[in-house]
């Protein structure tokens, strides 16, 4: 029971992953692809995760914990790029 | 392929670990879902900040309570990424609203701020205070 449940929490956030791609592609303003790759980044993590209780090993947290760090820093600079055009003023 | 096989759970332990790792998943889903379904910008920014953060803290308990039902070792690993998770989420959607507005909202739609300087989103930040060279009283002019 506990693969289908992971089954099923892999294909959640696959398919989330696939919304983000969608609001990427389409999304009228750059705040919303900035939004939209926040998300992508926050369903990584969730992936990652899962994989990692899924091989059972506890290799993938320190992955995961990099990637949400680096997520949150390209989201701030994306963010000070579109809104003063520089990053580090 | 399938590893999990190895480890025998007790019944109600796997029923937790099932509805931890459901209810994260649907929690994922239904905020990646209003990032295509609802219609504004301002709007979108509710579903993946809120729904998104906490389908992502159930798959992180799930993931504690796995490892130490199955076993038997209590990691904190996971909770450092949900409290990293929960300070930066707040951060990212201010950023991302002041983005929106800065080239979206005229300033006449917000409302004045009652102070000396103007938002910082439209205006220039205002000069730092110049302080004397004697440390007396920073000199205004």
């Amino acid at each position: 029971m506990l693969t289908y449940a992971l089954y099923f929490a892999f294909g959640c956030y696959g398919l989330g992953l696939l919304f983000c791609l969608w609001r990427i592609a389409k999304g009228p303003d750059s705040a919303d692809r900035i939004l939209a790759l926040d998300t992508m980044v926050i369903n990584v993590i969730a992936l990652l995760v899962l994989y990692g209780i899924w091989r059972g090993t506890a290799v993938y947290y320190e992955a995961s914990m990099l990637v949400a760090m680096v997520g949150f820093v390209s989201t701030v600079a994306y963010c000070r790029f579109v809104l003063r055009g520089d990053i580090i003023e | 392929m399938d590893t999990l096989a190895q480890i025998e759970l007790e019944p109600w332990a796997e029923y937790l670990v099932c509805f931890l790792l459901v209810v994260g998943g649907l929690f994922g889903i239904v905020g990646s879902f209003g990032l295509i379904k609802l219609t504004d910008t301002l709007q979108r920014l509710h579903a993946p900040t809120k729904a998104t953060t906490l389908g992502v803290g159930g798959v992180l308990l799930a993931s504690i309570s796995y490892f130490w039902l199955a076993e038997h070792v209590i990691t904190f690993h996971e909770l450092l990424i949900t409290l990293f998770l929960f300070l930066t989420a707040p951060i990212t959607a201010n950023f991302i609203a002041k983005t929106y507005m800065a080239r979206n909202m005229p300033p006449s739609d917000v409302p004045q701020t009652e102070g000396d300087y103007g938002w910082s989103i439209y205006d220039d930040p205002p000069p730092p205070p110049r302080h004397s060279s004697h440390g007396a009283t920073p000199s205004r002019d």
